[in-house]
């Protein structure tokens, strides 16, 4: 049975890490300024757990078969343990989770302790039961006030965000159902949500922020390759969660440039 | 901590087979305080109840911190107000109705006082207890009962001028669901109450010891863990009073 | 709670008072195992019906019919809320701890066997509550075990988020109460009523794990039952506790000025002890197994016990790392995220004495044993998907994809139920006076180990590629398309390893009925509950009060005649 063990334990140990290391599934190529540090990140931490994962669990399978019972004679090593070894390996234990951490922090520190500078792209996000909406300021840079009491989310679009008509700030506002930005400028994304808890995530942005009602949160990444990319809600909202996907075009400052131009044409 | 320590080789009792005869010495006493008979000493029945009351306060008092934590956080929360696009406080403290709760501890403290008399007559008889069986001698009638009435009377007003502090909340216009503060205010205040309640009922079925006869030691541990119960709900009445009225 | 007579009386007579109503904590414990145990295959049903629903879609399934989005998202909140609340939460402690803690520290029974009784009889009308939600108009709720507000407080958020949400919510709270009446009496019988030599630090590490759980539940109860109250009265008194200023399908809700961050904050402060809550027995269990198996005492007692210690401590100061991507400060997630890497060093120390006790060991490869060694594989491989979470860096990818429920359910899933397949096959001798078989148990081991690494192991994969969590349907986001083989490998993996546990239930109440008749101590081991009869009488030791003189793992004494020494033997003087 000791070997038995030995065998079974070595062989999922193999077969999982096989299917980590080679990537078989493994994150999406990352396409904006923040990836590199994440996934640095990522990778540490990966190899660390990974060496651990594998050290750990051959020596489980070693040791049930080697001090299975008849194979050495007489009574077990009677030992209450060892103290050095206990205080060893705890603060070599300390060490790497501890540092693990704090290794990764600056990469958190800059994507989240600083707001975003001042010429990003703006994008006001809503989340809403089932659909993202997309809002752009305008020419005057300013986004127009909401109403909760004038959402109509039937009708799509101005009427679904309850833009308020009567503020002159909201003539100008740009509202789509797909999200549109320029290459290699940060964007600042101001998420919000009208009735229950939504998360924007893009995968390949490695971007990932809830958007909660009755909070206006203010995030920022800047995308580096030009592609279609889907969002894909990733927190719990009810029965259309599945379905509420949106797209994430990034493209050229000229072709965006273009984009708001047709778009104001077609305010006016 | 390795440690290796080589056995004294001494009489070694025949390998277990299960039977009865192999089981360790009878000893009396124990850490426990189990004498021969198997049942615990009062002291030691004592001490555990009042081990459990102790025990049995500390998610109480988790609930109220809970509620204290969420209050202070409601208080400060900036909301965002989208007809402005700005963040707006929205905290507007109620008026309370000072007069009855200000009655309404003092009842309360009196109630403390007229349980605490109750444990405290009920402690002295238990203790006396053996000089019962000389002839000749009686401790009396029981002392204690009227107290633990007038703590059940006085509760039960207590409860009342609540009620009635809600009244006099919702004629001024102030429900449940008016605002954060008087959302806070009938939370706080009811919680408190249905766990006074509690108290109550444990307050009867200490007097109903009395009524049904019970040996005075059962009565004893009843009344003294109810009685503390009480003095805590005291405690917490007025903890929540002065963080209802900080509000201001 | 009237002062308890602790035994001077007989044993009761009559069905009712016997088997019903009992106050013998032995039974209350069989009870909760039992409520556990059908809680449990329900759980499993959910799960699988789930599973079948994502890669199969369409399926007209019989006496079901086809699963709609609402169906699955019902599912997928009872099948966690069950499994945490009356499973991890219920067999553990409720079932072996209420049987074993008074035996293994010599007494007679639990401080308070009345408190004890109602513990679990609230507990069993949580459960009715909870499943009578599928049954109302509108079914269960959707919004997952976490029951994140303004979706669980919004009666119009989805089907089922009415009355069913308002059952769901009354059954957990009915839950804490019983939870804060258990773990009283766990906490006053430990203090209070330890056996003459039953000191602390010779107390079995399952009594060391029962008692710090039930501290542990102690302080985070009354936490979660202060948020069903306000969850209660924002859904039903037009509060707005954890309600903003919002519309729901255009409509206002007619709320504002709450916090739905205030509904996570309270959560989770509950929420991380309960995992706690959920894995320590099975650590208590495990060292128990281990040490007795191994023939060998466990690696570092007094280790184990702070790092039990260390770990309940910890577990209250690291509830914000599952609201990482919440709106929460990102400094406040930065200070949790430290802690919660702190809290993986005493997790790491014992599993580094759990495999120091099998150093040197003379290791007996009995059911017990086989499900302790599965126990510390799966624990370990659970353990370590926990350091890419902590980081909040890493959990802007990772958060709510499916490396989550592969982290989750390695420990809690697995490695808990391990613990309780474990204590299962170690302690069932001595309740029902049989063996279970050894050859079935072996079965139903390779398949649960096999089986669950199968179907845990791939949804790491899963996340990483970005498969978010708790969708009803994979067909409309693009992405999710070519991860479908997988999740059609993990659907096949849960129908086998489902199917592997119908052997243990076969195993366990045949045994129950013909097992051979089992001995009082048929795996040799050395703690209390193995001095005593099989099964022990009312109570526990037969009129006898034990007393200690020995630490509970003395297995391979040098010198001693046999290799184990009873914690009740007198002849062999050990360093505790």
């Amino acid at each position: 049975m000791g070997l038995v063990l030995l065998c079974v334990i070595w062989l999922i140990t193999l077969a999982s890490t096989y299917f980590f290391v080679a990537k078989t599934w493994w994150l999406p190529a990352g396409a904006s300024a923040a990836a590199a540090g994440i996934d640095h990140q990522f990778a540490v931490t990966f190899w660390i757990m990974g060496i651990v994962f594998v050290a750990a669990q051959m020596a489980l399978g070693y040791l049930v078969y080697k001090y299975r019972d008849g194979a050495h004679a007489g009574h077990s090593d009677y030992s209450h343990g060892n103290t050095k070894l206990e205080i060893i390996w705890t603060t070599l234990t300390v060490i790497l989770f501890v540092g693990l951490n704090l290794i990764g922090s600056p990469i958190w520190a800059a994507e989240r302790f600083r707001p975003a500078v001042d010429d990003a792209t703006r994008v006001e996000v809503t989340g809403m039961q089932f659909a993202w909406y997309f809002r752009y300021p305008g020419p005057d840079g300013k986004f127009g006030a909401t109403r909760p009491e004038l959402e109509d989310p039937s009708s799509g679009g101005e009427a679904a965000l309850g833009l308020d008509s009567k503020d002159p700030a909201s003539k100008d506002d740009i509202v789509t159902g797909i999200m549109e930005v320029p290459v290699n400028r940060e964007v600042e994304v101001i998420l919000r949500a009208h009735d229950v808890i939504h998360s924007f995530f893009v995968p390949q942005m490695r971007f990932k922020q809830d958007a909660v009602p009755g909070l206006a949160i203010h995030m920022h990444f800047t995308p580096t390759e030009t592609g279609s990319y889907e969002i894909a809600c990733a927190e719990l909202c009810g029965l259309g969660h599945y379905k509420m996907h949106g797209i994430l075009k990034v493209v050229t400052q000229n072709e965006f440039d273009q984009w708001i131009k047709e778009h104001e044409a077609d305010k006016q | 901590m390795a440690t290796f320590t080589p056995t004294v080789p001494t009489h070694r009792t025949a390998p277990s087979r299960g039977n009865r005869n192999n089981l360790p010495p009878i000893e009396s006493g124990g850490d426990d305080g189990r004498p021969d008979s198997g049942s615990p000493d009062h002291s030691v029945r004592l001490r555990r109840a009042r081990l459990g009351l102790l025990v049995a306060l500390t998610p109480i008092l988790m609930l109220f911190v809970s509620f204290t934590s969420a209050y202070i956080v409601r208080q400060g929360l900036p909301t965002f107000d989208p007809g402005s696009n700005t963040v707006v406080h929205d905290w507007l403290p109620i008026p309370l109705p000072n007069a009855l709760f200000l009655m309404n501890t003092v009842i309360l403290l009196v109630s403390s006082v007229t349980v605490e008399v109750a444990r405290r007559r009920l402690a002295r008889r238990v203790a006396l207890e053996p000089v019962e069986s000389i002839p000749g001698v009686s401790l009396g009638t029981e002392t204690e009962f009227p107290w633990l009435g007038v703590t059940i009377v006085l509760g039960m007003g207590f409860l009342t001028g609540q009620f009635l502090a809600w009244r006099s909340l919702e004629a001024r216009g102030f429900f449940v669901a008016t605002g954060p503060s008087s959302s806070f205010v009938y939370l706080l205040t009811g919680v408190h109450a249905i766990h006074l309640l509690g108290g109550v009922l444990a307050l009867l079925v200490a007097g109903s010891t009395v009524i049904l006869r019970r040996r005075v030691e059962s009565r004893h541990i009843v009344v003294d863990v109810t009685a503390w119960y009480w003095h805590f709900m005291a405690l917490l009445w007025i903890y929540i009073l002065t963080l209802m009225e900080l509000a201001h | 709670m009237v002062a308890q007579e602790s035994h001077g009386h007989a044993a009761p007579q009559g069905f009712i008072r016997k088997y019903v109503f009992s106050l013998d904590h032995k039974v209350i414990g069989i009870q909760y195992y039992f409520l556990a145990l059908t809680a449990v295959f329900v759980g499993i049903f959910l799960s699988l019906l789930m599973r079948i629903h994502l890669v199969w879609p369409g399926a007209n399934l019989p006496l079901i019919g086809e699963i709609k989005p609402e169906t699955y998202l019902a599912l997928l909140t009872m099948h966690g809320t069950i499994m945490v609340f009356f499973v991890l939460t219920t067999a553990p402690q409720g079932g072996f701890g209420n049987y074993f803690l008074p035996i293994q520290i010599g007494a007679p029974d639990m401080a308070f066997p009345v408190l004890n009784m109602m513990s679990f009889w609230t507990t069993f009308l949580a459960y009715v509550v909870m499943l009578s939600a599928f049954f109302v108009v509108g079914g269960a709720p959707l919004h997952g075990w976490t029951g994140y507000a303004p979706m669980s407080a919004l009666q119009s958020s989805g089907p089922g988020e009415g009355l069913g949400a308002d059952l769901w919510i009354t059954s957990i709270a009915l839950f804490c109460i019983a939870s804060l009446m258990g773990a009283l009496n766990f906490i006053t019988t430990t203090l209070d009523m330890r056996a003459k030599g039953m000191t602390l630090m010779r107390m079995p590490l399952t009594c060391w794990s029962w008692f710090i759980t039930a501290i542990l539940g102690l302080l985070a109860f009354g936490v979660l039952l202060s948020a069903g109250i306000l969850l209660l009265m924002d859904r039903n008194m037009g509060t707005s506790f954890f309600l903003p200023l919002g519309t729901i399908n255009g409509v206002l809700t007619g709320h504002k000025g709450g916090s739905p961050l205030l509904w996570q904050h309270l959560f989770w402060f509950f929420g991380h002890p309960e995992v706690y809550i959920a894995i320590l027995p099975g650590m208590g269990v495990a060292s128990q197994v281990l040490s007795t198996f191994a023939r060998k005492p466990i690696f570092g007692y007094k280790a184990m016990v702070y790092a039990m210690l260390a770990i309940g401590l910890l577990g209250f100061m690291v509830w914000g790392h599952h609201m990482f991507m919440s709106g929460m400060s990102p400094y406040t997630a930065f200070a949790f995220s430290v802690m919660t890497m702190a809290i993986g060093v005493p997790s790491a120390i014992k599993t580094f004495n759990w495999l120091g006790t099998l150093w040197g060991a003379r290791i007996r490869f009995q059911s017990p044993m086989l499900f302790a060694i599965g126990f510390v594989s799966l624990f370990v491989s659970g353990g370590l998907s926990g350091p890419f979470l902590a980081q909040p860096v890493l959990d802007i990818q990772l958060h709510d994809t499916y490396f989550v429920p592969a982290h989750f359910h390695l420990i809690m899933g697995v490695a808990a139920i391990f613990g309780i397949f474990a204590a299962t096959y170690y302690w069932f001798p001595k309740m029902f006076g049989r063996l279970m078989s050894e050859s079935l148990a072996r079965w139903h081991f390779w398949f649960s180990f096999i089986g669950t690494y199968a179907i845990f192991m791939p949804m790491h994969y899963l996340g990483m590629a970005g498969h978010p969590r708790r969708y009803s349907s994979l067909g409309e986001v693009a992405y999710l398309r070519p991860l479908m083989p997988l999740q059609k490998f993990i659907t096949y993996a849960a129908i086998i390893t489902i199917a592997g546990q119908l052997i243990f239930l076969w195993n366990f109440f045949s045994s129950m009925r013909s097992g051979k008749k089992a001995t009082d101590n048929p795996w040799e081991a050395t703690t209390l509950e193995w001095t005593t009869a099989t099964p022990p009488p009312h109570d526990n030791f037969g009129g006898h009060t034990p007393v200690v003189h020995n630490g509970p793992y003395e297995y391979g004494v040098p010198g001693a005649a046999r290799d184990y020494v009873m914690q009740t033997d007198p002849a062999t003087v050990a360093a505790h």
